[in-house]
């Protein structure tokens, strides 16, 4: 079933903090029963707002991890000479070589290369993700392990499965709740997307970090607008940003006001709009401009 | 001493954090701008830049005439960075980790290692603090390996303090190991505490001492402190919810130098580091 129909609002922001889930909560709400993917996965918090009733959870295994077996090793260090991710620390006196979990890459090279074949190359579960159902509309998520690797690709799961639910029960979009930075989950999170919004904020980070991520957008052909945060905090360096948004080729998507009420809905797990807090308007005009 | 400062919540203020535990240790010390994708600690110590180096790493080159298509690269890479079809391969630089295994493992020589550059290592001086930074390529997917070139230029027997990326996987993972000391900042809200647990796991999982700093004191509630206290995690520092903080920063301004009367926090921060690490003596968690 083609899922050309469905659009697919991609919420990102290049600095942290600026507050992409706290609107990502309250388009939600307004966007009338999306499906709701947050792709936040190392450290995802959308659920703490829309509390999600699992209905499925999945294993998520990211790739193999090596294991010397201490019984066969011969101490002959070529897992050592050949690592390149310093993964692995030589044994004491007569003791066997270990593989730090931690820095391994899971390359396999020890593993093909140990003269002793003593080296196993488990697939361990690394995380798990979610299709949950919210007051919103249905929500995958999900949780990486502890100290794992391959966000990226989780990120691509609970993308991949997202569409797939709005493709299946007709939903005409999918909103993702997006990564901060510009690396693997956040290329992942917005390869071939209708169109991603960037949160920013009024501050000198804010501006540097907007301008390295709608450079990520254009370098992927991906339209951006961008909406600037806790604007009153700094109207100077809002002007500047909103200046550079248009440089850059992005649209403006609005401005929304430093409000305390905004983590004054956190705390009562609502989202912003689900209240009557100033902020709340804004966010409805920003919703409002990007015509979805 | 190597001081790194991680969070999992973006925004809480790992930045501010750092720049101005750095501009309180003065003059001899190291900060390493470990957040390549978006590094912004340049934006509070300005200085002078000092040395500019590329970053690559060695992806395969393979040399048709000797290839005979036997796919022996194909099948041990793990990462589908060299895919062959009974042909030559192809390479999706993107996609590989540098391991080296396609090079090793042909039976005929015929793929050698060349540099892809994904970024570039800056040093900078700004008032007798050394300021190295990591800036990654746009498009470029993994972090760690800048992360690990920015850490190559840190000069044991002084004072480094590491500014992390935000999260909880690979990139602050690069950043944090082999640190002496972590110091988590975060914030009294929900979002805050949720992803300071997520924190905690990782860094109890590195097995390295950590302390708690909460920032934005008096925007939420207490329960970071009840979180804290019931795990035995020591508090370092609290920073008052203050909008001219906020605005500070927003301009670029160091807390310690916009707002002196906040100026004693980051000395008492520093104390309480110190302390920690005296009394953990470099030994699991504290």
């Amino acid at each position: 079933m083609s899922d050309s129909t469905v659009e697919e609002l991609v919420i990102i922001s290049g600095k942290g903090g600026t507050g992409k889930t706290s609107i990502a909560a309250s388009f939600a709400v307004l966007a009338g029963f999306p499906v709701i993917a947050d792709c936040d996965v190392d450290a995802a918090d959308m659920h703490l707002i829309l509390a999600p009733s699992v209905r499925e959870r999945h294993e998520f295994r990211c790739g193999n991890e090596a294991v010397i077996r201490p019984a066969g090793c011969t101490g002959c260090g070529k897992c050592l000479e050949l690592c390149r991710f310093g993964a692995i620390v030589a044994g004491g006196e007569g003791e066997a070589y270990v593989v730090d979990p931690v820095a391994c890459e899971g390359c396999g090279v020890c593993v093909r290369f140990c003269p002793a074949r003593a080296i196993d190359f488990p697939e361990p579960l690394c995380g798990e993700w979610m299709v949950s159902e919210t007051r919103c509309g249905p929500m995958v998520h999900a949780r990486l392990g502890i100290a794992a690797e391959n966000s990226g690709k989780l990120v691509s799961t609970v993308r991949r499965e997202a569409r797939r639910l709005a493709g299946e029960n007709g939903s005409r979009l999918v909103l993702v709740d997006g990564p901060p930075g510009i690396g693997c989950p956040v290329i992942a999170s917005m390869t071939g997307t209708s169109q991603a919004l960037v949160v920013t904020e009024p501050t000198v980070s804010g501006e540097h970090d907007l301008e390295r991520v709608l450079k990520l957008a254009r370098h992927f052909g991906i339209p951006a607008s961008v909406c600037v945060n806790k604007w009153d905090l700094n109207p100077g360096m809002t002007e500047r940003i909103e200046a550079l948004t248009v440089r850059s080729g992005a649209r403006i998507a609005g401005r929304i006001r430093y409000d305390r009420g905004v983590t004054l809905a956190q705390m009562q797990e609502k989202a912003v709009v689900e209240t009557d807090t100033p902020a709340a308007d804004d966010i409805r005009r920003v919703w409002d401009s990007l015509g979805l | 001493m190597i001081v790194s400062v991680a969070s999992g919540k973006g925004g809480t203020g790992k930045t501010t954090v750092s720049v101005n535990l750095a501009r309180t240790i003065g003059s001899g010390v190291q900060l390493l701008d470990c957040d390549v994708e978006e590094p912004n600690a340049h934006l509070f110590l300005r200085g002078n830049e000092t040395g500019s180096d590329v970053v690559t790493i060695p992806i395969p080159e393979v040399d048709e005439s000797l290839c005979d298509g036997c796919g022996e690269c194909s099948r041990l890479c793990r990462y589908h960075a060299i895919v062959s079809f009974g042909s030559t391969p192809l390479v999706f630089p993107d996609l590989c980790h540098g391991c080296g295994g396609c090079a090793l493992v042909c039976p005929h020589g015929a793929i050698r290692e060349t540099g892809k550059r994904i970024g570039v290592v800056e040093t900078r001086d700004a008032d007798g603090i050394t300021l190295i930074q990591g800036r990654l390529d746009i498009g470029v997917a993994m972090a760690p390996p800048l992360i690990r070139a920015v850490k190559a230029r840190l000069k044991t027997g002084t004072t480094a303090i590491l500014d992390a990326p935000p999260g909880t996987s690979c990139p602050v993972i690069a950043t944090v190991r082999g640190s002496d000391f972590v110091v988590l900042v975060t914030e009294p809200t929900p979002f805050g505490l949720h992803d300071l647990r997520l924190a905690v796991d990782m860094i109890r999982e590195l097995s390295i001492p950590f302390g708690v700093v909460v920032n934005r004191m008096g925007a939420g509630d207490d329960r970071v402190h009840r979180f804290c206290r019931g795990e035995d995690i020591p508090i370092l520092l609290e920073i008052l919810d203050d909008r001219r903080i906020a605005e500070a920063y927003s301009r670029g301004e160091l807390v310690v130098d916009a707002l002196p009367d906040h100026a004693s926090h980051f000395a008492t921060l520093l104390w309480n580091i110190r302390e920690e690490t005296r009394n953990t003596g470099g030994q699991a968690e504290g």
